[in-house]
């Protein structure tokens, strides 16, 4: 039998032993120091440069070409939503001349360059301005604006045109015979059933494609295209000035940035009912 | 059509032999990039999955500036950005000297520094499907950590990462047509050059076009090639 006196008084745990500096935490370290270092540099560069005349002459020229490239990418996005559909179907059809025909266009705009696409269309379609111009055409493909949104329209289409196919296909086959057990018919079963999964696996990629050709769509600017890209170059063939290719930098990490985290949002809202 | 087959052809005549240079510098070019791209991409994902938040905080910084840049950007930044910073840092030094660096290395650098972005997103995931038990496996036989990295996940994380590797070079692929711009004599840059004497640009880019997709299926050849050959030891089980 025991007696005890007392309890022992509660006390704290026992201190954790100091973190060690090991090799990771000193690069890790030095790598922090450096972004604040770069960082900080960057700021007080920005801030050495700052011209109220530079500001005042450009920042509305910035905004502008903002504006000109978020434009151009909505369009072209939304147009080559419309023209993707076909080309998924055909991508899914059996008939081999159609799956064939669309796998080619796929395959052709998913394998070049799209700044390779926007020369041949932008250059290239000169070299045929009589025939064009006999249709009516030309006028349409003479404007730099046009032959980018054609080629970006174009280009997107191929790439959603897969990501809808994949999308489509990774609902699996037991969902059609439901619906079709259900009496629904084809067309039903594809809006109330398959679409709104397909929609969800398509989400990110289809946000994806937005982030890409916002940054794609900088090439327009080369065909004198005043976009973003096209103003900061603009700035800097007038100024020579460092801080116009900083201030693009940071207008596109900002858009970039803000799209992503809205899709993140997006993503987590409609897939509440997933979350178990 | 004779015409055109005298444009395409080689010797003084036709632009066969440049666009043929112009062919040889973007493979060189990216083949260049490859390796550069993919050690960088490869150590930011070990610091991403690191435990030291240090080291994960610069590594998502990394990743975010150049993810979140258009690639002509990044090159725009690389190529007047250095040669900036060089011509002030020789000034400071009392030099006043005009400095040009090479398109090349400039691109190779930008690009480089796209693609270990992506690659180590690549990277990261495949580091996340190896199963704990693979490292653990490794400290019981009492293997070093860099031992067990290169013995025990490096072969199985290059199999599951390869996929994703392989649309990386084709993205690489086309992203080195950018280079143009800054003035590297690459396929768009020579057949551009071809367009603008011969006024035939319909032609030269349509030639640039296959081109590039002469290169994606040449590559995709050989991405199955290699990917059947990592598999040939792993699918015995």
């Amino acid at each position: 039998m025991s007696v005890t006196d007392g309890l022992i008084s509660p006390q704290a745990p026992p201190a954790l032993p100091p973190r060690q500096w090991t090799r990771s935490r000193i690069a890790g370290t030095c790598m922090v120091i450096f972004w604040i270092a770069a960082g900080a540099g960057l700021v007080l560069y920005l801030v050495g440069a700052w011209d109220p005349d530079y500001i005042a002459t450009y920042a509305p020229r910035y905004l502008a070409g903002l504006e000109t490239t978020l434009t151009l990418v909505l369009i072209s996005i939304c147009l080559g939503a419309i023209l993707s559909l076909p080309i998924a179907m055909g991508r899914m059809s059996r008939n081999p001349v159609f799956s064939k025909l669309a796998f080619a266009y796929v395959y052709f705009f998913r394998g070049t360059p799209l700044i390779a696409q926007l020369f041949l269309i932008y250059y290239g379609f000169g070299t045929f301005h009589r025939q064009l111009d006999a249709v009516g055409l030309w006028i349409f493909f003479r404007d730099a604006w046009n032959c980018a949104l054609f080629a970006f329209t174009l280009n997107t289409a191929a790439y959603q045109a897969e990501i809808l196919r994949g999308a489509i296909e990774s609902v699996p086959r037991g969902q059609h015979e439901g619906a079709a057990a259900l009496g629904l018919n084809k067309f039903l079963t594809f809006r109330k059933v398959i679409l709104p999964q397909a929609l969800i696996v398509a989400l990110r990629p289809y946000g994806n494609e937005i982030i890409l050709m916002i940054k794609g769509s900088a090439i327009v600017a080369i065909v004198t295209v005043l976009d973003l890209m096209g103003q900061t170059r603009y700035a800097y063939s007038r100024t020579f000035d460092f801080q116009s290719y900083i201030w693009a930098a940071i207008f596109y990490l900002i858009v970039v940035e803000v799209l992503r985290n809205a899709l993140v949002w997006i993503e987590n809202r409609i897939t509440r009912h997933l979350v178990r | 059509m004779t015409s055109t087959l005298t444009l395409l052809g080689f010797g003084n005549a036709g632009y066969g032999d440049e666009i043929a240079f112009g062919m040889l510098v973007t493979t060189t070019l990216s083949l260049a990039t490859l390796p550069f791209g993919l050690i960088v991409g490869f150590l930011v994902a070990l610091a991403k999955q690191s435990r030291e938040p240090t080291l994960r905080l610069s590594a998502d910084i990394y990743t975010t500036i150049f993810r979140g840049l258009p690639e002509l950007l990044t090159l725009f930044l690389v190529y007047y950005g250095i040669q900036i910073g060089l011509r002030q840092l020789l000034r400071l030094s009392g030099v006043t000297a005009d400095v040009e660096i090479n398109t090349f290395a400039a691109g190779l650098v930008a690009l480089g520094v796209v693609f270990s972005t992506y690659a180590s997103e690549v990277f990261l995931s495949a580091f996340k499907a190896i199963p704990r038990g693979q490292y653990e496996a490794g400290d019981s036989l009492g293997l070093h950590r860099s031992h067990t990295m290169r013995k025990i996940v490096l072969p199985q994380l290059i199999r599951i990462a390869l996929p994703g590797l392989g649309n990386l070079w084709m993205v690489l692929l086309k992203d080195t047509a950018l280079v143009s711009v800054i003035g590297l004599s690459d396929i768009l840059r020579q057949t551009g050059i071809a367009a603008r004497v011969t006024k035939e640009a319909f032609l030269f880019f349509g030639v640039a076009c296959l081109l590039y997709l002469v290169l994606a299926m040449l590559s995709s050849i050989v991405i199955v090639w290699i990917e059947r050959w990592t598999k040939k030891s792993g699918d015995t089980r």
